[in-house]
């Protein structure tokens, strides 16, 4: 039987389990509307294509599948970049269909012609123009096995329009192979003992995970890790929720805005054992200042992040589940003495960084962002799902949501992207019907996606923002008050929509607090309606973000007030 | 001056012989900021498989660096660093030398001593084609040099393994 290159598209997405795309349709790809219509995949048309792919990203975290996108080409394709970015840098599948015009017409400077392949080459894991429709399956099926397996990333497909109304025989693609590429899975089993050998020889060993712990889905292997080894664990900003936070030995996130704590034991650990991080310039400060007095073993399944920032003692390239699976084994049969004992002066050196340097602010007669975080961990019991626009917001919503579980706290970590939190929290309200999804917002960022709003509306999903509306772009500020000596050069954004009415205008359900004794009654009345929620908090304006690590410096060298 | 821990490296790089591939590999020495000092590229006996030559150079902690990221490139199928093996290496050039007659013997002892041979020759210039390693063609045109350069074409370096014997 012949079927359209459209059709093709249709029946290689079943194929590969999707069933949901995340997009906004163009001249370029009416074909594929045509045949996607006539199927029972569910499309989400989102207000712009940044939208679709910040989407597909929540949706893709949420739920551990790959997201998918389809846009038209030019102008739809170049919308996307800033998505596909983010979620290059932070590992999260996707799969991204963009049309092209028609084959003849390439390189023409075609109406909405764009070398998209072009521009994402250096932000996409891989990415293709199809150019002969008997290629076309092959190369989907291609890019699911490319971004979902080894590190995983964004994948893109060009589709030129005649391809997709080109007809050809079917034939199924049984397996797919490539020459080139083959992940590193398994560790190298020399390199194991080593890693039991530095363990027992530490006196104070810091677990420092990240990303790649939540992506390997090692989560429970990494807490028996824990539990054997008696260490404490710090996270990446990525990495939060891959440890539970009500854990006795979880000291917080480390880095730039990391815990007191946290970043302390980095200074002081002789064992540093990080696992599936990638030592983000955020996370290291100075990098020769980092861990100074640690062995660093290193596992990550992309051999590109182990020593590019930082020098290893002991490199492991390989899957954090399989790795932490292997090790635990190896633990078994090892005899570390009685481990709590051993470890007693380096926890209680923790404990009283911990009681003296605790995360802490004052709470006034204005609200604090801090205190609305925590109102919200507590009324929603910890079990929502987070997601964060980038700034402020973000690093309140690291600190004071406290994660349990992976797949909870979904941001853009490597990227920072502003707007991202909305469309992510309508992706990952789409993955997880029945869970609470709120996204932890600043008024500048929330402003970059809020046409979103009209897609949580026409969709029924109940996300709800809570903006912690400072008036300013308040990290910018933040750095400007530091650095700039108070020289808010246009940070301060003097015109912003009332909040409750635009989401009124939307269809969605408006709140606003400018009290504190207001905060909890407005997220009662949020959380207790199934719809669009925008809850607008006036927050104190010039509130900072603390501890604080100046870009640069050590990160023992916090600013704490 | 470079750094003390600087070096050359020759980088040999199968890859899938598709449209594309090439950008993507030296998208990859821009985007990072690596240095491509030459390069040469070709179809191998296999019409789907064509080999980069890259000299490259760097500290070592940068070069393990260049050869992480060409292996994560999905269209890579081989790297092979040079350094530390046993290899043969080559290039050619040609050279078109202002060939007055007063030096036209001179040229020509020249281009005999380094093996090389005149491709073309007109009133005013030789085209001279020369095949070695990178220091031989450099010793060539700095002897010619004098004589007046009009036009070089180099081909970067093309390597390969010595195999056992």
């Amino acid at each position: 039987m012949k079927l359209t290159g459209a059709q093709i598209i249709m029946k290689a997405l079943q194929e590969e389990g999707v069933d949901t795309i995340f997009g906004f349709p163009g001249g370029a790809v009416l074909d594929i509307y045509d045949a996607l219509v006539k199927t029972d995949l569910r499309h989400v048309l989102v207000r712009h294509e940044q939208g679709a792919v910040h989407a597909a990203d929540g949706y893709a975290r949420a739920s551990g599948k790959v997201g998918v996108c389809l846009v038209t080409s030019g102008p739809g394709a170049t919308n996307t970049v800033t998505g596909i970015a983010s979620a290059y840098m932070d590992s999260v599948p996707l799969v991204v269909f963009t049309g092209q015009v028609p084959t003849a017409l390439i390189g023409n400077d075609a109406f909405q012609e764009v070398d998209i392949v072009g521009i994402t080459r250096p932000c996409t894991k891989h990415n293709y123009l199809v150019k002969d429709v008997e290629e076309l399956e092959r190369t989907i099926r291609e890019a699911f096995f490319i971004a979902r397996s080894g590190r995983p990333g964004p994948v893109l497909i060009d589709l030129p329009k005649d391809l997709v109304q080109a007809k050809t025989s079917n034939r199924p693609i049984k397996e797919v192979r490539l020459r080139s590429y083959h992940p590193t899975y398994e560790p190298n089993s020399k390199q194991l003992p080593k890693v039991v050998k530095l363990l027992k020889e530490a006196k104070r060993p810091l677990v420092f995970t990240g990303g790649g712990v939540i992506l390997s889905k090692a989560s429970e292997e990494l807490r028996r890790f824990v539990a054997k080894i008696h260490a404490p664990v710090t996270s990446t900003l990525m990495g939060l929720g891959g440890f539970p936070a009500s854990d006795p030995l979880w000291l917080g996130m480390i880095g730039m805005h990391g815990t007191y704590r946290a970043n302390m034991s980095s200074g002081e650990c002789d064992l540093l054992i990080a696992i599936g991080v990638r030592f983000d310039d955020r996370v290291t400060g100075r990098t020769d200042a980092f861990a100074p007095n640690a062995k660093i073993v290193h596992i990550d399944i992309d051999p590109t992040s182990i020593r590019k920032n930082i020098p290893v003692t002991v490199p492991i390239v390989g899957d954090c589940r399989i790795t932490l699976e292997k090790l635990n084994a190896l633990l078994e049969t090892e005899d570390l003495g009685n481990i709590k004992e051993k470890r007693r002066p380096w926890l209680d050196q923790i404990e009283e960084w911990k009681s003296t340097m605790p995360l802490d602010y004052e709470q006034s007669d204005v609200i604090k962002p801090q205190f609305v975080v925590e109102k919200l961990y507590e009324l929603t019991r910890g079990e929502a799902i987070i997601t964060t626009e980038v700034g402020q917001n973000q690093m309140w919503a690291a600190q004071y949501y406290h994660f349990d579980r992976p797949n909870c706290f979904i941001t853009s970590g490597g990227l920072g992207c502003m707007g991202f939190g909305f469309p992510a929290a309508i992706g990952a309200q789409i993955a997880c019907p029945d869970k609470l999804v709120i996204d932890i917002a600043g008024d500048g960022s929330i402003q970059m996606n809020i046409q979103e709003m009209a897609t949580a509306v026409q969709y029924n999903l109940p996300v709800k923002v809570a903006i912690l509306n400072n008036g300013y772009l308040g990290m910018v500020r933040q750095w400007q008050e530091l650095f700039y000596d108070r020289c808010y050069a246009h940070t301060e954004m003097s015109c912003a929509p009332d909040f409750v009415k635009l989401a009124e205008a939307y269809g969605a359900v408006g709140l606003r607090a400018t009290k504190p004794e207001e905060v909890e009654g407005i997220i009662k009345e949020a959380l207790s309606v199934q719809r669009p929620v925008i809850m607008d908090f006036q927050v104190e304006k010039e509130e900072c973000v603390y501890p604080m690590v100046p870009a640069g410096e050590p990160i023992t060298e916090m600013l704490l007030v | 001056m470079g750094k003390l821990d600087e070096k050359k490296s020759i980088l040999s790089i199968l890859v899938d012989n598709k449209p594309g591939v090439l950008s993507r590999i030296v998208g990859l020495f821009s985007g990072r900021g690596f240095n491509i000092e030459s390069l040469c590229v070709a179809e191998t006996t296999d019409p789907l498989v064509s080999r980069i030559t890259i000299v490259t150079s760097g500290e070592s902690r940068v070069l393990e660096q260049i050869k992480k990221q060409l292996n994560k490139l999905i269209n890579v199928i081989k790297v092979m660093d040079f350094t530390d093996l046993a290899f043969v290496q080559g290039e050619m050039a040609l050279v078109k030398v202002r060939a007055k007659s007063e030096h036209r013997a001179e040229i020509l002892r020249t281009v005999d001593i380094f093996k090389a041979r005149v491709v073309d020759a007109s009133p005013e210039y030789y085209i001279v084609e020369i095949i070695g390693d990178d220091s031989k063609i450099d010793a060539f045109l700095s002897l010619v040099k004098p004589m007046g350069i009009k036009e070089i074409a180099r081909t970067g370096t093309i390597a390969l393994a010595r195999e056992k014997k």
